[in-house]
């Protein structure tokens, strides 16, 4: 029971990371804020998916230079970390789009919280109700 | 320490401390991937995670604004929801192997094969290298493919804010 608990306990870990990346995306108004919060959550996975390589006892899968591999050595898997380190470059380029969004939207809104965006967006569609509606005779 | 330094990105509504603890944050991520022998994904997570992603929240902050306003919606909902999300997410790892375990289901298909035909078919020794750019050379190419459109995505976003706002206005990327 021990060893499955000290087994397990780095997935539990990330597990707790992940979520509190998701509550900083999901809870926190400000869009910087959001993706800060995303790349929490994308580095937790990215940790589960290495901690799921790790062999115990084992070393980094790099082989020495003469190629002259010995037998006995344990090399971690090399198979996690090559989809990761693909996965941390594509994260890095959803990242730097959604910042660019951002400055996108502040340059549209003037602001980059979620509710005054909310806000904003409610007041426009409010006004042009009224416009058409008027133009139509009548309420919207 | 990981998941302390997440909870004070959670509490903390300066940006520019926000920021600075998600590079806090990547440099200790990079840490832990050394630990699990991933010295490849340490290196790029230290580079692209604390440095380039860092300076690219720096531009955005410079741009927008450094302060974050306190939300008026109850935070309740959402814990709640990540609780529940948790949970099942603890419960789906019951299944798993314990950590560094030589005979989970990983270690057993492809890994040691890539492992022991590499120093033949390939030559290069470090492993992780061998698979990225020659077992695997489509997903590279298809990470290129998606790096080229995201920066096209950047350029058109914000070449537009440089036609419209005063030539002196700083760039992010």
């Amino acid at each position: 029971m021990w060893e499955f608990i000290v087994g397990h306990l780095n997935y539990w870990l990330f597990c707790v990371l992940m979520m509190t990346g998701l509550y900083i995306v999901v809870a926190r108004g400000n869009l910087v804020k959001k993706i800060v919060g995303l790349n929490i959550f994308q580095t937790a996975v990215f940790m589960l998916y290495i901690s799921m390589g790790k062999i115990a006892g084992g070393t980094a899968p790099i082989f020495p230079t003469d190629m002259n591999v010995d037998p006995n050595v344990v090399y971690s898997n090399p198979l996690p970390h090559v989809l990761i380190l693909t996965a941390i470059v594509v994260g890095i380029a959803t990242t730097s789009l959604g910042l660019a969004l951002v400055v996108r939207i502040r340059e549209e809104y003037d602001t980059i919280e979620e509710e005054d965006i909310l806000h904003i967006e409610r007041d426009i569609v409010t006004a042009e109700n009224q416009s058409h509606g008027g133009a139509m005779g009548g309420r919207a | 320490m990981l998941v302390a330094t997440a909870i004070a990105i959670a509490k903390m509504d300066r940006l520019f401390a926000v920021v600075m603890l998600s590079g806090v944050f990547s440099l200790l991520a990079a840490l832990l991937f050394v630990n699990m022998d991933a010295v490849d994904v340490a290196f790029t997570e230290a580079a692209v995670g604390a440095g380039i992603s860092t300076v690219l929240m720096l531009g955005t902050i410079a741009l927008t604004s450094r302060v974050e306003k306190p939300s008026t919606q109850s935070p309740l909902i959402p814990l709640a929801a990540c609780i529940v999300t948790g949970a099942a997410l603890i419960y789906g790892t019951l299944d798993m192997p314990n950590f560094g375990d030589p005979n989970a289901p990983v270690h057993t298909h492809v890994g040691p094969e890539y492992l022991e035909n590499s120093q033949h078919e390939i030559g290069v020794p470090n492993v992780v290298t061998a698979i990225l750019a020659s077992y695997r050379g489509y997903d590279t190419l298809g990470e290129t493919a998606v790096v080229f459109t995201a920066g096209i995505g950047v350029l058109l976003l914000i070449s537009g804010l440089r036609r419209r706002r005063d030539p002196d206005e700083e760039e992010d990327t």
